[in-house]
Formats: C-alpha cells, structure tokens, sequence
C-alpha cells in the first residue's frame, strides 16, 4: 500500500530546498546586516493568544488547526500556530523591552480547500519599540532591499493605511457589528460591502469613493485632496497626515509604490500603514503598524511593524533561476577493494576538512571525479569529462590537481 | 449498486415512520422497540436501510457509507461548521422535529469580548459552540462537549450552554435565560454529494416530496425576546463555596444508585426526579448534588467542576486515554452495573482474535475502520494493535448497526453478550470489566473540611459495598 502525503502538504526535494535554503539565507543575511536578531518560537501555542484581542478575523480563526492537547481537559484548546508577530510578540512582552529588531524563518499553519497549501513558510521581521515614519520606511526599504537581492523583477509596492480604512468605516452609520463584519471582510480581502455602503451615503459619496477607487496612483492625489478631505471628515487628518510623512520618507529614499487604499488585505492588528508587495497577481509579502497589539496583549504601550516574506509564493520563481555553481569541489572516493576501504574513509575524511564534498561510492555509479583509493599512497584520480587518469599519493597531490583542472 | 439510507431512531423516529408510511413504504420494522435497526421496504425491496442515532446521520453520509439520510439540520451543521467542504448536501427540508438551538448565559456581563477571562461553553453541539465563540471574538473560551444535560451546567459549572429547544420559553423552565438564537432547524433529507450526482436516487426522491405538505412554513421570522437583563454571577443556592459538589448518573442507572446511596444511610430527596430536576437534596450537609451523564463526569471532575463522581469505569478509561494525565482517579470500586467492554467483529470474518487483525488490516487497501462510543479507548486500542492505516468512527449508540458494511470492529459494552450473538457478531476480545465506581480529583482539597467530607462520604459507600 502506497501511503500518501497529507492533503494540503507539500515536500521539499533536494532541489527545492536549495532554492529553500538560498532564500532563507538571503533574508537572514540582509536582516542581519540591517540589526536584526533571529528568534523562534514553538509550533504549538494556546488558542487564545490568538482570540485575545481581536487579533484575527473570525474567518481566519475558523481556518487555524486547533486541538486539544494530551493535557487539554479544560476544554481549552492549542493550535498549529497560524500567523508569526502575534507569537514574536508575546515573546517580545515575556522577556523583552524598548527597541527591538527580530526576524524569523517559521512555518505558520491555516486550512486551505481544495490542494490549496496549508502550511506556509515565511521569512519576516517585526520591529518593535519605534512608531515613526522612518520605522516604517525602513522597513518598505528593507522588504525591497530583499526584492534586489532575489534578484525578482517587476515587484510592485503597495501602500495602504489601517487607520484610513477605519475612519471611512466609521462614516458609514454602521452598527458595531456591520462595522465589525465590514472591517473583517475588508481585511479578508472583499471590499464589495464596503464599496455598496458607500454609495449610499452620497454627502460623503464624493469624498469617499475617489479615496476607495484609488489604485495605482502616487501620492499627489492624496496631497492635493488633503484640505477638502479635512474639511469633510476632520478624523481622518491624523491618519491621513501619517500616511503622508511615511509617503514623503519613501520619496526622499526614491523608492517606487502605488497607493491603493481599499486593499488593506492583511491582518486585523494593523493600526497604521500598511504595504504588500505583488508580482504580478501575486502578492510575495508584506507588513505593516500595528501599535495596538502590545498593549492589547498585555505588554504597555509599545509601538510596532513588521513585514514578512513569502516564501512558498517565490519558490517556483526562485527554482528557475540560474542557481550560479556552487564552487565546492564535489569527489566521489572509491575503495578500490575491500582492504582499501578504511583508508577511503580517511581520504575522504581529509577532503573535506579541505573544503570539499567528499562522497563514499555504495552504487559503483560514476562521477566527474572520481578517486580511487587501493591505500592513503597509492590513488588514482579520474576525470570523467577529461577520460584521464592519474596516479596520485597523497591528498595534497589530489588537491592540488583539482585546484590545476578547475574540477568541481 | 443498492442505494443506502440511513433513518433516525429517538425524538425523529415516530414522525419519520409516518412520513414513509405515507409514502408507502411499507417498512416491516422501524418503531422504538425494534432490535435490529435493519427495516425492509416492500415498495423498495432493494433499498437498504438502516436505523442510526439521529446526530452518527452526517458523518455518515459525509464517508459516503450511505447515499440518503434523515435527520435534524441542527446535526448536519453541526458537522459542517467545522468541516465545511464534507460531501453532504441538503436536499429538502421535510417540515417536522422543528427545534432551535439558544445560546444561554448563567453570567455574562453583555460584552462576549471580555478580555483575559476564560468563559465556559457546555455543549452536545461543541463546533457550532465553537463557532459561534468565534463569531463573537471571545478572547478566551473553552467548550466543553457534554453527551447531554448541559441545561444542568450553569451557572457553577458552565458561563454558557448551547442547547436545543422548541422556543426560548421552554428553557425558561431550566432558570437560565437565552440571549442569542444560532440556528433554526427542522428535519432534513440530505444526499452524499457523488450520489446525489452519479446515483439512481430519484424514485426514492421523490416517493417522499410527493407526500410532503405543501411549503405553507410561516415565513414570519421566529422571534424570541432577549431583552431581559443576563444574570450576573451568583453562586447557586445553598451551594457554599468549599461544599462538596457530588455529581450522580442520570437514565437507567439512577435506581441503582439511590440503592446504594441507601445502603450507605444517604437519604436522597427527588431522584430520580419526575420532574427533570437535576439538582436533588442530600442528607449530608455540606454536599451539593448535580445530576448529569456519567459519559461526562470523568471531564468534570478533571476540570474541578466535581469533587466526587459516579460513573462507569469505562468513562474513567475513554477519558484517561484522551488525557493521560488527567488528575481524575477512580476511588472506590461501587461494584454495580457489570459488563465487559468487548471488540466486536462480523461473525462472517475470518476473525478469531486480536492478532488476525493485523492481517486483515494489511490485506487491504481501505483503511480499519473502528465504530465506538469510546472513541478514545478505540484509538488506543487501533494504536496498540498496530492497525497502521485506520478509522474511528464516533457513534452515539446503536453500533451494532454498524457492522459489517460501516465498520470493521466495534468496541462495546455488553452484559451477556446476547445482544452481541443476535447481531451476528462475535467478540474476539475482552478489553477490561468496568463497573461503577466513585471517582475524584487525585490532588486533596486544600480545604481540610472538604477533604473530611470527601472521605467520611467515600467511607460510607465503601461500607455499604463491602469492601475494606
């Protein structure tokens, strides 16, 4: 019987988790270089630091893979954990304080339908203890500082503002439950509801619909409408004005964006701007303020962002690059009988403290280079592209014929 | 293939009964008493039917077991909520066994959102509870599954029930109130989803729309008044804060327990109770007592809901096997209500003990399936005989029904096994013998009084079982 893998899984082969790896290490390198310090926290945690505080949508928490543990009598229950900050940031109120930068490679778990992936990767970073408009650009700049060393093309940055979204909401009369369920369905995504109630209110038609259909545009529209928006809807001065440092910061960086205010798809917490990063139809990451998380959480009043990287998303398009050849010297070693067998293992031994990947032969299948070894003295080196053999007695004698051939 | 359907026996069963009579069914058997759950139908001699508790319906017809199925939408969305894309459709609302299901509070303030408390859901409908938690963005909640009386919870052990009922008045009768209405429901016809697209399902279909009334349903929206103010929290009456909360059996084993409580010189006012009451007065002061199902108590006295317990062993084992680390422990063998829990096969399988199952199970490509109330003991016992690839189905009741089409093995309790024979089944194992017992918390109340108590009563029964 064959068994299969678990629906809404995927393996990583050999191949993908170069492309993996390589990924990883590219956002851990540029995190670093930029202050950051890796953290982890478990797979496991309790469900309710996710309900707590409206962190997450009801719509997200009715995807997240909870259960109750061997010692769940409580009827409390633990979950496969569905999103990184929220964990990053009761480690951060457990044991940390003022100015923080950390980042983290985790796997967050949620139920997709259909072969949908239910685990996915990312690589992100949450900066907490700073709430100004260069906190925020740092990190617009530090999401497409890793866009370049990807080397991916054609990522577009997309700015919208928490806090702008809620003001509209609040112009719309709407129960706190139409509110709430509003604001979820905005932030899962759908902004049908919103653009219908709209509508309906046509003193603030013109104000609003402009603000929601915006797409795509730079920030002079905002500039130019800031006086008249004002005038009509004096709450969303502070947000607005937020919005517009932040802008003017990325401007004097010369960084690209587009505004697009209606998508504020992403998580509930967010208080401030917030940014995504598409390529093509697709979005490969993004972050966000979210200066109330903290103190919801019980940890005072901490400002805070964050930003995550994809890393499923990338994985197909980072496969296809040129993986640049690694310069690793790879030798296959073969005893060539029996006696010579301890001595292979010694060779190979010594190979790689050298520096390169030194292979036992199990198969007798062949190689670019291989080294045959009857003792520790008396080896053959053979290069399979070249058809040549040589004798050679010592490893440094290999070593060097390899440094000679440019093998590898 | 012959097309499957599965009936409700209990609360849908008189009705369903009509409705198929109606529609000329002719079923040679299918009434409260019957003992087989296997009906035949003259005017659908091909048409296999089988007689299911009401809520095992869905899942049932989600596996693909059984291509129709009768039973209440509450059972059906109880099993969607959670597992939204099951292969169960709604076919037609049949218009009886009309109920709803109320969320009630025993102590709420009017904000769900509260942050930081743990509020407590009782309910035999725990992903809808679940659901609705949710919905309501509790910060912090946990649900307990009960297999019935969770009207008795509130307010000391439970902030909220879910609960089934015609009308908000009629839980007014338990003195709790409701606050919200989460679902209407009435009885179903549904369909597993490749039936109903590939199957012949028609004729059947049809015998019973043809019978329907027609759709005259009010469409006046159900109201119910949940103006009235939520009761604040309050201890219940007499309930001191360090009594000791003892909780007793409810159904058939309550005669023998007021036989034993008065062995022991335990007078008991009121249980069993004519009138549902589920809180009798004992003649110990400083005892409260609460009637609720044995199949709970074990979660109870975990959770520190109870200090004393009777129940079945075979609870106790379910439970410990969910939570091996549970602090509940049995305390006093009460040597009542014997049987053996047993692992049932079809007596047509070349099945004859434990270690044959391995070989069957590696025979075949489907996985084992296992059919039990004791989900728990049935997984450990699939674990620790090496099934690999294997199901547990949870049932609630009427397992023999199961066999040998829905399940391969069932884990039972029998007394005399004779039901077991008649099923034609056999038992290829005898997994331990459970009787009552009194079970408590592992770790003594700190108070000295309460832990006195708890040992003075535990003497008593002890004396009155006749053990040292």
């Amino acid at each position: 019987m064959k068994i299969q893998r678990c629906k809404g899984m995927r393996d990583m082969s050999p191949e993908a988790m170069a492309a993996f790896r390589r990924m990883v290490g590219t956002c851990r390198d540029t995190f670093v270089k930029w202050g950051y310090r890796e953290v982890r926290t478990p797979t496991i945690e309790y469900m309710h630091l996710f309900t707590s505080a409206g962190t997450l949508t009801p719509g997200m928490l009715g995807k997240v893979y909870s259960f109750l543990d061997w010692d769940g009598w409580s009827g409390e229950r633990v979950v496969l954990r569905p999103d990184g900050t929220i964990p990053v940031v009761r480690l951060y109120t457990d044991s940390m304080q003022g100015l923080a930068r950390l980042f983290y490679t985790m796997n967050m778990f949620t139920f997709e339908s259909g072969e949908g992936n239910r685990e996915r990767w990312q690589c992100g970073v949450e900066l907490i203890g700073a709430g100004s408009a260069v906190a925020d650009a740092e990190l617009m700049a530090l999401s497409m500082e890793i866009v370049k060393q990807l080397s991916l093309k054609g990522v577009e940055l997309r700015l919208s503002h928490a806090g702008l979204i809620k003001v509209l909401l609040s112009k719309l009369k709407l129960t706190d439950e139409e509110q709430h369920r509003m604001f979820d369905s905005i932030l899962d995504g759908d902004t049908t509801l919103l653009a219908k109630a709209s509508r309906k209110l046509p003193e603030l038609a013109d104000l609003l619909l402009p603000l929601l259909s915006l797409k795509g545009q730079t920030a002079d529209f905002l500039k130019n409408k800031r006086a008249s928006l004002c005038r009509g809807i004096p709450e969303i001065r502070a947000p607005l004005d937020d919005f517009l440092k932040t802008v003017a910061v990325l401007d004097d960086l010369d960084l690209k964006y587009q505004i697009n205010i209606a998508s504020g798809t992403g998580f509930e917490y967010y208080t401030g701007m917030i940014f995504q990063l598409f390529m093509g139809k697709e979005k490969i990451g993004g972050g966000g303020r979210y200066d109330a998380l903290i103190a919801a959480m019980g940890g005072g009043n901490v400002p805070a962002s964050g930003l995550a990287i994809y890393l499923d998303r990338l994985m197909d398009r980072v496969k296809k690059w040129d993986v640049t050849p690694s310069a690793t010297k790879r030798i296959l070693v073969k005893a060539s009988s029996s006696a010579g067998i301890g001595d292979a293992f010694k060779v190979a031994d010594a190979l790689r403290q050298a520096g390169c990947i030194a292979e036992i032969d199990l198969d007798g299948r062949e190689a670019d280079w291989t080294l045959e070894v009857k003792s520790s003295k008396t080896m053959t080196l053979i290069s399979k592209v070249k058809k040549s053999k040589t004798a050679v007695g010592s490893v440094n004698a290999v070593l060097k014929l390899l440094e000679a051939e440019g093998g590898g | 293939m012959a097309v499957k359907i599965a009936l409700p026996k209990g609360r849908l069963l008189r009705k369903t009964a009509a409705l198929l009579q109606k529609a000329e069914w002719r079923l040679d058997e299918y009434h409260s008493s019957m003992g087989f759950y296997r009906p035949e139908s003259a005017r659908f001699p091909d048409l296999l039917i089988r007689v299911f508790h009401e809520k095992d319906i869905p899942i049932q017809i989600a596996m693909g077991n059984y291509d129709l199925g009768i039973c209440g939408l509450d059972w059906v969305e109880e099993l969607l909520v959670k597992y939204p894309s099951s292969d169960v459709v709604k076919i037609k609302d049949l218009m009886y066994g009309e109920g709803a299901l109320y969320m009630v509070g025993a102590s709420l303030s009017p904000d769900l959102r509260q942050n930081g408390i743990p509020l407590r859901i009782a309910s035999e409908y725990p992903n809808l509870a679940e659901a609705f938690a949710l919905k309501q963005r509790m910060s912090r909640f946990s649900v307990f599954p009960v297999w019935g009386a969770a009207e008795a919870y509130p307010p000391e052990n439970a902030d909220m029930v879910l609960l089934s009922a015609g009308s908000a008045a009629d839980i007014a009768g338990y003195g709790i109130r409701p606050f919200d209405r989460v679902l209407d429901f009435s009885t179903f016809l549904i369909a597993n989803r490749r039936s109903w697209e590939s199957k012949k399902l028609d004729k059947i279909v049809a015998s019973i729309f043809n019978v329907l009334p027609p759709a005259v349903k009010s469409t006046v929206e159900k109201r119910d008044d949940f103006t009235s103010p939520l009761p604040i929290r309050f201890n219940a009456k007499g309930v001191k804060r360090d009594a000791v909360r003892l909780a007793l059996p409810d159904g058939h084993q309550q005669q023998q327990t007021v036989g034993l409580l008065s062995k022991a010189g335990i007078n008991i006012d009121d249980y069993p109770s004519s009138t549902g009451n589920r809180r009798p007065r004992i003649g110990i002061d400083g005892v409260a007592v609460k009637v609720i199902r044995p199949q709970d108590m074990p979660l109870q006295v975990a959770n520190g809901n109870f200090d004393l317990a009777i129940t079945g062993r075979d609870w106790l084992t379910d439970h410990l096997a969910q939570f091996p680390s549970s602090p509940v422990k049995e305390i006093l063998d009460l040597k009542l209500r014997r049987v053996r829990l047993v692992a049932v096969v079809s007596r047509e399988l070349n099945i004859d003990n434990p270690g044959d199952l391995l070989r069957f199970s590696a025979d075949r490509d489907e996985p084992f399936r296992l059919a039990s109330e004791y989900v728990n003991i049935a997984d450990k016992y699939a674990r620790e005989n090496h099934l690999g690839h294997y199901r547990v189905i949870p049932t609630w009741g009427a397992t023999e029904a199961f066999l040998p089409e829905d399940a391969d093995l069932l884990i039972e309790n029998t007394e005399t096994g004779r039901t077991i024979a008649r099923h034609n089944l056999k038992i290829i194992e005898t997994l331990f013998e459970s009787t009552a017992c009194l079970i408590g918390n592992a770790t003594p109340a700190p108070e000295a009084g309460k832990s006195r108590l708890i040992e003075s009563i535990t003497n008593k029964l002890r004396k009155a079982v006749g053990t040292d």
